[in-house]
């Protein structure tokens, strides 16, 4: 490809070239220039970026590197998928019941056929009994205490996937702050704050969350504070490990010695590249979180025993399951709200991996033996088939 | 730096760190609004502001909360957690009842994960991109992704309600080392290690992948070596050192779910003790167990630490 490996081979009629017509020049052979236009650049690097940054004043180059992860993470269709599937659940939760705040009604529409507390054979039909099977009008059955199921299992998705949100916006921010300061600054300011941290790693979060619900009580804000006020750890420790690695790179020293100041550096360089595998923990916290809570409302420490929340549901079930064959075994109850949790996590997770694989620079840089090239010209599944 | 020193400095950083686990395992339940003496004062009104003080003084509770700290440490440190509310039995002697329980679960969990987790693994990163290595990872990502309570009520469902296989409850409690256990500590035990063998997988899929693609490996395979040794002795060995790092997360993960897993099963151990006690206040039984668990956390990470240390000697020099 170079000039210097043809020499090598074709030095003996290069001589003789030189000798006659194109004297002091240099030939170059075997040099397909359309081949090497097609192929990707090795690196994030590319000659555009300086004239972006100089026009649009900020990273242009940072701005590539999403908008090229945006670009994997739609051709992955399984992400995709999952996307669509979240997306779905949060919807037809927030739409299921209206919402009221402070007596004004915000959302009108009622996608659920009853409301999630109305005990059916009170007010709708005495005919109905607790534990009914699923029928057309009960498309989830009826529960233990003679509410419709399926009305139970489209609401309960508001408490489980808001407090999941919350809670990672929550976190994430503390937590990149927390751990650029600790690797910023280093010395014994990083000693100290990482010593916390390993504090709180050394409990299981599911043990704190329950400790600090026994001290405060359960409720939607207590739960968001029984995963939030530990939950950093992970991402302060994660954003503190790349900050002390992207300021080893060269591209820093580089940019220092040309004079750019530290919050430019910072700016421009650390946190650009720090934020994507915080993007990543965070997509995949989601599901964890959500699986938290509903284990708290599981074990009778989250929500209201009567609210429609799934964990909190599925704690309503268990006495029937644990008692045993009596009649007919009311699995229904168990499956739906169990299985909602279950999908929306599923999903959480396929697209927290879509966004590991959309944002993983080691994949498409040439760290990886220069194989970048290869794959980045590589459809989104065969990327998806590496993880 | 000798591997003997490497264990030892570990070992030395390990203190302040259960230092900072027993100040946030005290400040928790004592750093908030109204404690278990007031609690209980609240519910009888006849008690008078003497009988509540002598009260605090019996449980420790009167004084600057740091003189209660160091009181309640020093306490800890010899083995007293004190005592319950209501029965007055020794909170330790309650945890090493329940201890063992827990442990076996815990094992066996483990044990459960890795039998799936390392052939499956290994199957997988071998066959990558076949129709088996496809089902294993759907089924690595679906057992990621299952709340560990729903499926070991899914368990019971299958297994005890419609199959009959396995009973749901011991009959009476059976010492731990009867042969009989074993069938009541097969479904708390694949339910508490499904987590851990899924995410198991995973690490191991990848890491094995990614080691097959090193040039060792293609070395190895121009020398001449049979496929096999060439997996099982280079690529293996290498690729265990990332499950290394992992198993104290996974450890982690087991403990905490042996709180959920326990109370759905009934498990007699630490966890379903710890949820009893949320439930009834007993606060030195939930620090006791709170404590207990992040020891064993802090011990776990600990030896992950000297693990890696012995498989990747580069550790050693960081």
């Amino acid at each position: 490809m170079t000039e210097d490996g043809e020499r090598g081979t074709d030095s003996e009629e290069l001589r003789t070239r030189r000798r006659t017509d194109e004297r002091g020049r240099i030939r170059v052979t075997g040099f397909d220039a359309d081949r090497v236009r097609d192929r990707d650049p090795l690196s994030a690097w590319s000659e555009r970026d300086g004239a972006d940054g100089g026009t649009d004043g900020t990273n242009g180059g940072a701005d590539d590197r999403w908008r090229r992860g945006l670009r994997r993470f739609r051709r992955n269709r399984s992400a995709m998928a999952a996307l669509a599937v979240v997306a779905a659940m949060a919807l037809v939760s927030l739409l299921a019941r209206p919402v009221e705040v402070a007596g004004v009604v915000v959302q009108p529409f009622a996608l659920a056929p009853y409301d999630p507390t109305t005990i059916l054979y009170l007010s709708v039909d005495p005919s109905v009994s607790p534990y009914d099977p699923p029928s057309p009008r009960f498309p989830m059955g009826v529960d233990g205490a003679g509410r419709d199921l399926f009305s139970r299992v489209l609401v309960g998705g508001r408490y489980s996937i808001s407090i999941g949100f919350v809670v990672v916006g929550l976190t994430a921010s503390f937590g990149l702050v927390y751990g650029a300061i600790s690797g910023y600054y280093g010395g014994v300011v990083d000693e100290v704050m990482m010593r916390v941290v390993d504090v709180v790693f050394a409990f299981p979060g599911l043990v704190l969350a329950l400790a600090v619900v026994a001290t405060l009580g359960g409720g939607y804000w207590q739960l968001v504070a029984a995963f939030s006020l530990f939950g950093w750890a992970g991402y302060a420790r994660l954003v503190r490990g790349e900050v002390l690695s992207i300021a080893e790179r060269e591209y820093v020293l580089a940019a220092k010695v040309i004079g750019a100041r530290d919050r430019t550096v910072i700016r421009r360089h650390v946190a650009p590249n720090a934020l994507s595998p915080l993007v990543v923990l965070a997509s995949l916290d989601v599901g964890s979180v959500v699986i938290g809570v509903a284990a708290l409302g599981f074990l009778g420490l989250g929500m209201d025993p009567s609210t429609a929340e799934w964990g909190t549901m599925l704690d309503a079930t268990r006495e029937t399951l644990i008692q045993g064959p009596g009649g007919e075994i009311p699995w229904w109850a168990t499956v739906y709200p169990g299985g909602a949790i279950f999908v929306f996590v599923l999903a959480m997770n396929v697209i927290g991996d879509g966004v590991n694989d959309a944002l993983d620079a080691r994949e498409t840089g040439v760290g990886r033996g220069g194989r970048g090239g290869r794959e980045d010209r590589g459809d989104g599944r065969e990327r998806g088939d590496d993880r | 730096m000798s591997l003997r020193r490497f264990v030892l400095r570990r070992a030395l950083s390990v203190v302040p760190v259960l230092l900072g686990v027993s100040v946030v395992t005290f400040g928790l339940f004592h750093l908030t609004p109204g404690d278990p003496v007031s609690r209980l004062v609240a519910l009888n009104p006849d008690v008078s502001a003497a009988e509540e003080a002598r009260l605090r003084e019996r449980w420790g509770l009167s004084g600057p909360v740091w003189r209660q700290y160091l009181a309640w440490l020093s306490n800890v440190l010899v083995g007293d957690f004190g005592r319950e509310f209501r029965t007055g039995r020794a909170v330790s002697a309650i945890v090493w009842r329940r201890l063992p329980e827990t442990l076996v679960l815990g094992l066996f969990g483990w044990v459960f994960a890795i039998a799936i987790a390392v052939p499956a693994g290994i199957y997988a990163a071998v066959n990558k991109g076949n129709l088996g290595d496809v089902a294993s990872r759907v089924l690595a990502l679906s057992g990621v992704s299952i709340p560990n309570f729903w499926l070991g009520l899914l368990l019971i469902l299958v297994f005890s309600l419609y199959l009959g296989v396995f009973p749901v409850l011991p009959p009476s409690r059976l010492p731990l080392y009867h042969p009989e256990t074993l069938r009541y500590l097969l479904l708390p035990g694949v339910t508490i290690g499904t987590a851990a063998a899924a995410s198991l997988m995973r690490v191991m899929r990848t890491s094995m992948a990614e080691e097959l693609n090193e040039e060792y490996v293609t070395a190895a395979r121009a020398r001449g070596l049979p496929e096999r040794t060439v997996v099982f002795k280079h690529v293996l060995r290498n690729s265990l050192v990332s499950v290394v790092t992992l198993a104290a997360t996974l450890t982690a993960g087991i403990v905490a779910g042996s709180v959920v897993v326990e109370s759905v099963f009934n498990w007699p151990g630490l966890g379903s003790e710890f949820v009893r006690a949320i439930d009834r206040r007993e606060i030195d039984v939930v620090m006791a167990i709170t404590l207990v668990t992040a020891v064993a956390v802090v011990l776990a990470n600990f030896l992950a630490d000297v693990l890696y240390a012995v498989f990747d000697p580069r550790i050693r020099y960081d």
